[in-house]
């Protein structure tokens, strides 16, 4: 066992980026993932990290010197949220064509407008098909834990590409946590220094970048997506690794009493330990209610999903991003897409519950779960509702 | 000023090419002959970042590439910053000792939608932060690579696509973008502007550039045929031209320094540079007067800066 010591959320991510042995850092302000740029400043100017650290002008240049360094085989850092995402969002899909082994953290905020600086995914979902290996946590150990995951996962040579952090904002940035800290000597043994395949070097020219005719084009774009859910192997056997290093043994899809389940809520990030307490107090009660945490977003868990949930009766989607005048939020989306070729599937309602911040309550979970198990068994198909809106 | 320019032009200059032939540039390009000779200046021990724009588009059709020298693509509007990203990669990596020491220069390129435009943002900033790289600017004075906007780097009166030439409008109405003296405004160590037709003092100011720590800004005026409605066969002519008239002057900013490179105690007139081209056929006498007066005003300027050394 590490030390456990009490830290802020984004204090553990800065200290975990130093442990990482990190070379560059590139940053723009933007709340709330402030503490951790201010975190790792600190870290650098006490020379506690031998690392580049700029906090440049622009989200947008501090995404594009990432793609630079990364592409000179230097381990890169960045982190954001919201408006600073959307400023970059033209960046994530290069770094990730480019196949560069970059990780993000993003403080998970509300895109304006209106202006909102608290919680929800609507930034992130915003560039969900940006190409990046893209984890959602539940808490501050997780977002510790996967800074290292993350490299060595996506630093991998059957692997490289760039990886998204998603940790609640405030939520998770702004409150001190438990963490349990590991061992500098074991890190460095789980985290070997980058070796890129190629880099930019005079020794041996290469071309990054060129531009392909619709007659490559396809072919590339499939080469990446043929990539990208292959590293779904590599990411379990990283987590695999990494949990008979700790004792902390993460999956793509967590399950909470959801075996004997006939209703299981399903969430992503930090909302679902809240969901817990709500599955609790309804086993209490007697009702067969339990629960289904989507840990990794992209390569989507399609196999793991539906393992978890093709058993019960309904599924109570809770989305924290509108996709305004679309089919609902975008993980209810993901799950009837994935359960839709089976026979014998589960009902879905998909309620998009806490966005910008509203709190959600275990109660708030519970009315949620009567509402869908009342309406389902009615007859309706196609649950969705903005929870909690004020009409 | 050297004379018989073209006999130490060939004799002096390594016979390698780092920006292969057999790329796709139009005919008469001085934008690709001035991007060879900042290779030549300065030979394999370099990493290019590149923008979106021409020199991009014909030198990268996947899977070919025309680079001997790393080259990498991001896109349009942060060449400044990619650049910067490379720079602080070589640095620390060298300085951890993970890679061997050498100097390696960075450049970054962009032509002048990428520079004066929608990248001068992301350059202020690595201006600002003071990386040790050279930023080129291909300067062919509007977007010639989607075809032919304008851009602010588009002289006054010129008639673009998107500034054309009407019964209400003539052509382009603002004047053109100082983008070296906004460099020079960031009191980085060195700024030039170069022009491919004196293709010597464009490798001197290049290998300076590489010379200097911190950063470098080099504004390149480069002629393009297609867009400047002009003979192929004319481009060296016109960049000679554009020099000799004033509308381009050649300088260099060192260390807040300004000195020209070349000064004419009397400029050829403006007439002379403007009726080769095409974007500038439709000019009134009177437009071309009003042209001829700011370049005079302006050169003045300049080469009073150039007397008093700021």
């Amino acid at each position: 066992m590490g030390k456990r010591v009490g830290m802020e959320v984004s204090i553990a991510a800065a200290e975990a980026v130093k442990q990482a042995n990190v070379d560059v850092i590139s940053a723009y302000p933007i709340t709330p993932q402030t503490h951790i740029v201010e975190h790792l400043s600190e870290i650098v100017a006490n020379g506690e990290l031998d690392a580049e650290f700029f906090c440049v002008e622009s989200e947008h240049s501090a995404m594009s010197i990432c793609i630079g360094s990364e592409a000179t085989g230097a381990r890169s850092f960045t982190c954001t949220s919201a408006q600073g995402l959307a400023l970059m969002a033209e960046m994530t899909y290069i770094a990730s064509g480019l196949r560069l082994p970059i990780l993000m953290i993003v403080a998970n905020r509300t895109l304006s407008a209106p202006l909102s600086i608290w919680n929800d995914h609507s930034d992130t979902m915003m560039i969900r098909d940006c190409g990046w290996i893209q984890f959602f946590v539940e808490n501050g150990q997780e977002v510790y834990d996967h800074v290292f995951i993350s490299y060595r996962v996506g630093e991998d040579r059957s692997v490289l590409f760039p990886t998204i952090i998603n940790m609640d904002g405030f939520i998770l940035s702004h409150v001190i946590e438990p963490i349990e800290l590991i061992d500098q000597e074991k890190v460095d043994k789980f985290l070997p220094p980058y070796q890129p395949l190629y880099r930019l070097h005079p020794d041996q020219p290469v071309t990054m970048g060129a531009f392909a005719l619709p007659a490559i084009f396809a072919e590339t774009k499939k080469a990446q997506e043929v990539a990208l859910r292959a590293s779904l192997p590599k990411i379990l056997e990283v987590w695999k690794e990494f949990g008979d290093l700790t004792g902390r043994y993460y999956h793509p899809v967590e399950t909470y009493k959801a075996e004997d389940a006939e209703t299981l809520l399903v969430t992503m990030g930090s909302i679902g330990e809240t969901a817990s307490v709500a599955v609790d107090r309804m086993r209490e009660e007697g009702r067969s209610v339990g629960l289904v945490k989507i840990r990794l977003w992209r390569p989507f868990p399609f196999e793991a999903l539906k393992q978890a949930t093709l058993h019960a009766k309904n599924l109570v989607v809770i989305d924290r991003a509108v996709s305004v005048g679309g089919p609902g939020g975008p993980v209810a989306s993901e799950v009837k897409a994935a359960i839709y070729g089976e026979p014998l599937r589960p009902t879905v309602y998909n309620f998009i519950a806490g966005i910008s911040g509203r709190d959600v309550a275990p109660f708030d979970f519970i009315k949620m779960v009567d509402k869908a198990e009342i309406e389902i068994e009615e007859g309706k198909k196609d649950g969705y509702e903005l929870y909690g809106v004020r009409e | 000023m050297i004379e018989n320019l073209n006999v130490f032009a060939v004799r002096t200059l390594t016979q390698k090419e780092y920006f292969a032939p057999g790329h796709r540039s139009c005919q008469g390009c001085a934008e690709a002959l001035a991007v060879r000779l900042v290779c030549k200046a300065l030979g394999r021990n370099i990493i290019i970042a590149a923008a979106t724009g021409c020199m991009e588009i014909v030198s990268s059709p996947l899977p070919y590439t025309s680079w001997r020298v790393p080259w990498f693509h991001c896109a349009f509007e942060n060449t400044a910053a990619v650049a910067s990203g490379i720079e602080v990669g070589l640095k620390v990596l060298m300085r951890k000792g993970r890679i061997p020491k050498k100097k390696i220069v960075t450049i970054a390129m962009a032509g002048d939608g990428g520079t004066a435009d929608i990248g001068l943002q992301a350059l202020s900033g690595a201006l600002e932060r003071g990386h040790d790289f050279i930023y080129v600017c291909t300067d062919n004075e509007a977007y010639m690579n989607t075809g032919i906007q304008r851009s602010s780097s588009t002289p006054f009166g010129a008639s673009t696509t998107t500034s054309p030439a009407g019964k209400m409008k003539p052509g382009q109405i603002t004047w053109k973008k100082n983008m070296a003296a906004i460099a020079a405004a960031h009191s980085i160590p060195y700024v030039a502007t170069a022009c491919p037709s004196y293709p010597l003092d464009l490798i001197q100011k290049v290998r300076k550039a590489a010379d200097i720590p911190g950063a470098a800004y080099i504004h390149i005026l480069s002629v393009c045929p297609t867009g400047w409605r002009s003979a192929p066969d004319q481009s060296i002519k016109l960049g000679r031209l554009a020099v000799e008239t004033g509308t381009f002057p050649l300088y260099e900013v060192e260390r807040g320094k300004y000195h020209l490179s070349i000064d004419f105690p009397k400029l050829k007139p403006i007439k002379e540079y403007l009726r080769l081209q095409g974007r500038f056929r439709h000019l009134t006498d009177e437009m071309i007067e009003e042209i001829q007066d700011r370049i005079q005003r302006d050169y003045e300027i300049l080469r009073e800066r150039s007397k008093r050394g700021f």
